[in-house]
């Protein structure tokens, strides 16, 4: 069971959050602006990738809330969680990326 | 005396406290202290199990985990039946009860060996290639008889009546094995002040330490050593040791599963403890110190009972004063087997012959057992044993420069012991994601870098001998340096005979080279076609020796062909274990509505709605349920049914925003819904489709009541939370679950209003002050309410909230009116026939996650020129506009007295070609007491237009024509609604 760092409450075991999917992928402003292939995009298309992932959790059975996550999908080992709506980091400026 | 075997001194048993024991119905005697082999050993009993496909008679072969062969069921009692453990493992007291497995009617004699002269039949892959035709044999004839001969133990019948339970510990270092070096790193730690937790599979702590005989440590003799140091661990407070307890699962973060066996060794068990116990530790550091396990040599017939690890026979001379024979032929790749030769000598046991297939051993044990004029002989090696049920000659043939094997000499022995080095036990270290290196001068895979804050210390590193375990600091006298080690099969002359490579699963080295010839490369695949390794023991005495020989039939490298994955878990680990107190009541949380012991009270009968018990009908004396649904549908439409609705999905939207938030989520328009109304809510997800629909009404020009299906309450209000914590955090709104702060009491029918009217206080009931979709605030029976003027059966209906706590009291001044009326009380199964009656949806019945409002006949609901709503873009796709979408009509089966099957599919034809596809499904079919005759709802391709059409729903009595219909049935001009 992995410890997941709320960034309300602190380290919590991961049966007290619920996975989110991909973080930052915004809602469009305005869908009715867009094709439907860039729509499409939106509704399905994900980076899925192999290494580190920017996803979102949240902490349902604590303060609720959603938060995003850098995660190794291959260790599982987060390196960094940050509130909704926080930019995402920089993986350059955090130590320790270079091995999974 | 307890075993004609048993050495007068020596070990670590009580001879002073002898045990019964019955093996087969044998009654049998052991010492405390004693393990069931090494009990049955004591009684020169080797034989202990059949295997699993040949039958064949097996012998004890290890003395730990890993022993493939003694396999036994331990009866407790009823309930109580354990099958598929270890005899290695498993402790004898007083009364035990073993048997042995997979044999029929004894294991002396098994019908069932026949298995072993068809053997040249049944090759690896023999099932894949034999039982392909005819197809439909397979689940009538091939699959039935293979799984009734198939298996190992027989499960346990009715349930468990042990009690299990589970904790979660932390410290700064969790130490798995207690031998030398896990007590060494469990002393370090503790000196550092770490609360450390030391575990171990045995029953006593010490590893190789209670078996060792020759080195001195600190002066001491091993046992003497290992009592000081375990004595100065348990002084420490934050040190905790757990014997009995096995480290089967490394996961991520060290996080370790540990499973203690806590009584199971008890004759006569404290009733207040547990059988087992699951721990859950989270540690800063894990240390590895889980051993090696002896490795077996493959030649042919080496599957005798008799035929034992060497050092596993010298374990149970020298932890359990058991000789294992009286005349042994050892077969040594590795040069502790002369250590194990000496030990045996020297407690009485003769040495026909120590065979060394190498061609010198010049090592300090192989020099002490010449010298003893032990005899021994280079260069040779085992080409066949002889022996039904017990091993009783070896034939030792001349390994030739060439390779080759020649000359047979026929050496007589009882006991043939085996030793092909170690095998680290590198499990936990790899369920930890670590790598491993090969190392080929040990012929084994030791651990490499790992991810974790683990690290591996003594056998299971590849660091073997007591100095390396202790360290520097610690002063070892008399280990000596053992070298050797030999993986793969030995050489013979004898193309036809068998040499077993997976003892339990009776894999041979002629499989693996078969599946290799038949093309099958990677390791992964040789071992599910062959099925090595995938035996309860997964392959631990196994899994090398059949890499060396795919290495070497495929002229790779043994690290070129890779290893099999090492899974969590380490050794079999109960249910009970993982479920804990997970059982019975406590398997899910159940929850119940405040009227809910009224219902049970009335005899109602429930179902399970998610975690929520629903009263599903109220039967009176001798009605079934269709008559007692009758009953209630006719009830509710001529006077009046009141339905306990209290498990409905409640959210309370407040804030500034609420409106606009209501408006951005739901298809619906909600800023210009007036305080005091009510609207039929859709909620889609952002592809379009229904996913969940409600009543919501509005309180206040800042609150709003919203209701949500019975099952999409959580979901819902998530979602809800994650569009306003993600993407609209400037709307002002706060959002709060009250799903179980109301009670809801739904009254419906025509005398709804007159059953509600002497209870109410502060509303206007009437007609035209309290429309259908109004919402109002006041008093009913004495309690604040919010009442609903809402319909689900399409009659005159209320919905009554009031907080939980008076619901029931509530429902019971309501029920008291209602009996007045001769109203009933009515459950969920008449709630859905009067709602399909009226063509009312259920989302999750006629939805199923890819339709879409329109198809539901739902267009009208969406607010009038919205520019967004949440899966509004959707509804625009090309997919979802296109024609022929399947869209929800009523049918009418031909026989009025035929109710269909709910997901029975709709044809066109009446018998159509196989391949045709399905014009849609049944989703909801009742009998309608209202209409006196059968009907359904069904999703059916352009089903608007096919009004009138006759459609085919084939069944296996022969296709039911149906008419296509509206999905309104009763009422369709919504005249009771007013009552």
């Amino acid at each position: 069971m992995l410890l997941i760092t709320c960034p309300h409450c602190g380290a919590r075991p991961e049966i007290e959050f619920r996975y989110g999917g991909e973080a930052h992928v915004a809602r469009p402003a305005d869908p009715a602006t867009l094709d439907d292939a860039a729509w499409a995009e939106f509704l399905y298309m994900r980076s899925n990738p192999k290494g580190w992932h920017a996803e979102r959790w949240r902490h349902e059975h604590g303060c609720g809330r959603f938060f995003n996550a850098i995660r190794h999908t291959v260790s599982d080992r987060i390196v960094v969680t940050y509130r909704a709506g926080e930019a995402r980091p920089d993986l350059a400026t955090i130590p320790g990326l270079d091995t999974p | 005396m307890t075993g004609a075997f048993r050495t007068t001194t020596g070990g670590r048993i009580d001879r002073a406290r002898p045990l019964s024991f019955r093996f087969d119905g044998r009654a049998f005697t052991g010492c405390a202290g004693d393990t069931l082999a090494s009990a049955l050993l004591a009684n020169g009993v080797h034989l202990a199990g059949r295997s699993f496909k040949y039958h064949r008679p097996r012998g004890i072969l290890a003395a730990g985990a890993e022993e493939p062969n003694a396999l036994v069921g331990i009866d407790r009692g009823p309930g109580r039946y354990a099958p598929n453990l270890r005899a290695t493992q498993v402790e004898i007291h007083d009364g035990l009860v073993a048997e042995s497995q997979n044999r029929t009617p004894s294991l002396r004699f098994d019908i069932a060996a026949l298995a072993d002269f068809a053997a040249p039949l049944i090759p690896a892959g023999f099932y894949y290639k034999t039982f392909m035709q005819p197809a439909g044999w397979w689940a009538k004839l091939y699959e039935p008889r293979i799984r009734a001969a198939a298996g190992l133990g027989r499960a346990p019948r009715g349930a468990d009546p042990d009690r299990y339970t589970q904790r979660y510990a932390h410290c700064e270092t969790l130490v798995v094995g207690a031998g030398p070096a896990g007590i060494a790193a469990a002393r370090a730690a503790a000196a550092r002040g770490d609360r450390v937790i030391l575990c171990d599979e045995q029953a006593e702590p010490g590893g190789s330490l209670l078996a060792e005989t020759r080195a001195r440590i600190d002066g001491l003799c091993a046992q003497d050593w290992l009592a000081a140091a375990l004595a100065e661990l348990a002084a420490e407070p934050r040190v905790t040791i757990l014997p009995r307890t096995t480290a089967f699962g490394y996961f991520a973060q060290n996080f370790v599963a540990l499973a203690e066996r806590v009584t199971d060794h008890l004759a006569v068990p404290d009733p207040n403890l547990p059988r087992e116990r699951l721990w859950q530790v989270r540690a800063r550091e894990v240390v590895l110190a889980t051993g090696a396990i002896e490795r077996p040599l493959v030649f042919p017939e080496n599957d005798r009972p008799g035929i034992m690890l060497a050092d596993s026979a010298r374990t149970y001379l020298a932890r359990y004063g058991v000789k294992p024979g009286c005349r042994a032929l050892v077969l040594a790749a590795h040069d502790d087997a002369y250590g194990a030769a000496l030990d045996l000598a020297a407690a009485g046991m003769e040495i026909a012959l120590i065979v060394d297939p190498r061609p010198a051993a010049d090592g300090e044990l192989p020099r002490r057992a010449m010298a003893a004029g032990l005899p021994v002989r280079m260069s040779a090696t085992v080409v066949g044993t002889r022996g039904r049920l017990r091993v009783h000659e070896a034939h030792v043939g001349t390994i030739g420069a060439d390779g080759g094997v020649r000359g047979v000499d026929v050496v007589s022995c009882d006991t043939l012991l085996m030793s092909g080095g170690w095998t680290p036990s590198v499990h936990l270290h790899s369920q930890a994601r670590g790598k491993l290196a090969f190392r080929a001068d040990l012929q084994a895979f030791v651990p490499g870098a790992t991810p974790q804050a683990c690290r591996s210390v003594g056998a299971c590193a590849g660091e073997f001998g007591l100095q390396a375990a202790l360290g520097p600091a610690t002063r070892v006298e008399d280990d000596p340096v053992r070298e050797g080690g030999f993986a793969g099969a030995l050489p013979h002359d004898r193309p036809r005979a068998r040499a077993f490579v997976d003892f339990q699963n009776d894999v041979t080295a002629k499989d693996l080279t078969l599946a290799l010839r038949e093309g099958f490369r990677s390791i992964e695949h040789v071992k599910r076609y062959t099925t090595n390794g995938m035996a309860t023991d997964q392959g631990k005495t196994s899994n090398i020796n059949a890499l060396a020989i795919v290495a070497a039939a495929s002229g790779r490298a043994i690290p070129e062909v890779g290893l099999t994955s090492f899974r969590q878990p380490y050794t079999p680990v109960t249910f009970g274990a993982f479920a804990g107190t997970s059982r019975g009541e406590l398997f899910d949380p159940v929850r119940t509505t405040p009227i809910h012991g009224w219902a049970v009270a009335q005899g109602a009968i429930f179902e399970d709605v998610g975690q929520w018990k629903r009263a599903h009908h109220f039967p009176r004396p001798g009605e079934d349920m269709h008559a007692a649904v009758r009953r209630e549908c006719a009830a509710v439409r001529a006077r009046a049914g009141i339905f306990d609705a209290s498990t409905l999905g409640k959210i309370e939207v407040v804030g500034r925003d609420a409106a606009e938030f209501l408006e951005r989520l739901y298809v619906n328009s909600w800023k210009k819904l007036e305080p005091g109304r009510c609207r039929y809510g859709i909620l889609l997800n952002e592809a379009g489709f229904v996913i969940d629909d409600g009543v919501i009404g509005r309180l206040a020009p800042d609150r709003f009541h919203v209701t949500t299906t019975t099952g999409g309450a959580a979901r819902v209000l998530s979602m809800m939370e994650d569009y306003v914590q993600t993407e609209w955090p400037d709307l002002q709104i706060w959002l709060t679950s009250t799903t179980e702060q109301w009670a809801v009491i739904a009254v419906q029918g025509p005398k709804a209003r007159e059953i509600l009217a002497p209870l109410t206080e502060g509303i206007d009931l009437s007609r035209d002050a309290f429309a259908h979709m109004a919402v109002r605030e006041g008093r009913v029976a004495g309690v604040p309410a919010r009442l609903f003027r809402v319909s689900f059966t399409g009659e005159l209906g209320f919905e009554v909230n009031v907080p939980a706590g008076q619901g029931r009291a509530v429902w019971e001044a309501i029920w008291e009116q209602a009996r007045r009326h001769d109203a009933v009380a009515y459950g969920t199964e008449t709630m859905h026939v009067l709602r399909a009656e009226k063509g009312y949806i259920i989302v999750g019945q006629e939805t199923d996650g890819t339709v879409v409002p329109d198809d539901l006949g739902l267009g009208w609901a969406i607010g009038k020129g919205k520019r967004d709503f949440v899966g509004k873009r959707s509804l625009s796709r090309p997919d979802i506009a296109a024609p022929g979408r399947k869209q929800l009509v009523g049918l009418l089966s031909a026989d009025p007295g035929h109710v269909l099957d709910e997901g029975a599919q709709i044809v066109a034809m009446r018998d159509p070609p196989p391949g045709t596809p399905a014009l849609g499904h049944v989703t909801s079919s009742y009998w309608s007491a209202t209409l006196g005759r059968s009907i359904a709802l069904a999703l059916v391709a352009d089903g608007r237009a096919r009004h009138g059409q006759t459609l085919f729903a084939p069944m296996p009595g022969g296709a039911v024509p149906v008419a296509v219909t509206g999905p309104v049935f009763h009422d369709p001009e919504g005249r009771s609604l007013d009552g």
